[in-house]
């Protein structure tokens, strides 16, 4: 078993970090080589997502990624933005997308959510368990 | 790798070709080039995504705003791309149904600028 945790400042530059840890992480788990595009997507989604909150709040507290290969590769990447989040927000569709009236960053949020969901099979986002803030889990499987 | 951006004209397109990473940090100068471009008067825009190797959501919503502000100038946008794991990004998002999606610079600036996009 192995835990790698990694926080950073709510920073857009720090993402690619996030990225580059998570994929180098998921290579050593086992996760299969056709899925790491995925995988660097997905966390990089789940970071930007929490560094947008963190800002629009002013929350200086660091984003939190916690990577684990136990039984499978999981990541949680924890944000503590005082919001009750979930991933009941629906996909838009074409139509939505080209709107004139849909800014650019609800476009954004709801592109996200599409790749996330489109992406990871087994994508969880939950309130934290202790104090404010959202978990996004993501698993993939290995082969070891 | 870092975001590379390159403009060069073709007839009445102007070409944008966009090399590296597009996420959340470089993509603020991304938008700030299409403005400029759209700004000094180009109203056929094509992007090239050939050397992109990383585009994010953050990414897509710059392309997506540069689509509807050419589209309200009366002009057109379109996105060259062959890569399969960016064609993939476009496909889950239901963006391969906004933009005009073309295998290469060839076959974007082929379409005639009037229909383009529109």
């Amino acid at each position: 078993m192995a835990t790698v945790r990694l926080s950073f400042s709510p920073a857009p530059v720090h993402v690619r970090t996030a990225r580059l840890v998570g994929v180098a992480v998921a290579r050593r788990a086992g996760v299969r080589e056709d899925l790491l595009d995925e995988v660097r997507l997905a966390i990089g989604e789940a970071c930007t997502r929490a560094v947008a909150l963190h800002r629009q709040y002013q929350v200086a507290e660091p984003v939190l990624v916690e990577m684990s290969d136990t039984g499978a590769y999981s990541v949680r990447v924890v944000d503590r933005a005082p919001i009750e989040a979930s991933i009941g927000l629906a996909a838009l569709d074409a139509d939505q997308l080209a709107n004139e009236s849909l800014d650019e960053d609800d476009l954004t949020t709801g592109v996200g959510f599409a790749l996330l969901a489109g992406f990871v099979e087994d994508l969880q986002v939950r309130p934290v368990e202790e104090g404010v803030g959202t978990e996004v889990r993501m698993v993939w499987p290995v082969s070891r | 790798m870092e975001l590379s951006l390159a403009t060069r004209a073709v007839g009445e397109h102007t070409v944008l070709e966009v090399g590296g990473e597009v996420d959340v940090y470089t993509a603020p100068r991304l938008r700030e080039r299409l403005l400029e471009l759209i700004d000094g008067g180009a109203r056929h825009v094509v992007v090239d995504l050939g050397r992109v190797d990383f585009l994010d959501s953050t990414g897509l919503g710059v392309l997506v705003g540069a689509l509807k502000r050419l589209r309200a100038a009366g002009g057109s946008f379109a996105l060259v791309c062959a890569k399969e794991p960016l064609l993939k990004i476009f496909r889950i998002t239901a963006l391969d149904q906004v933009f005009p999606l073309f295998p290469t610079v060839d076959a974007a600036i082929g379409v005639d600028p009037a229909g383009a996009g529109a």
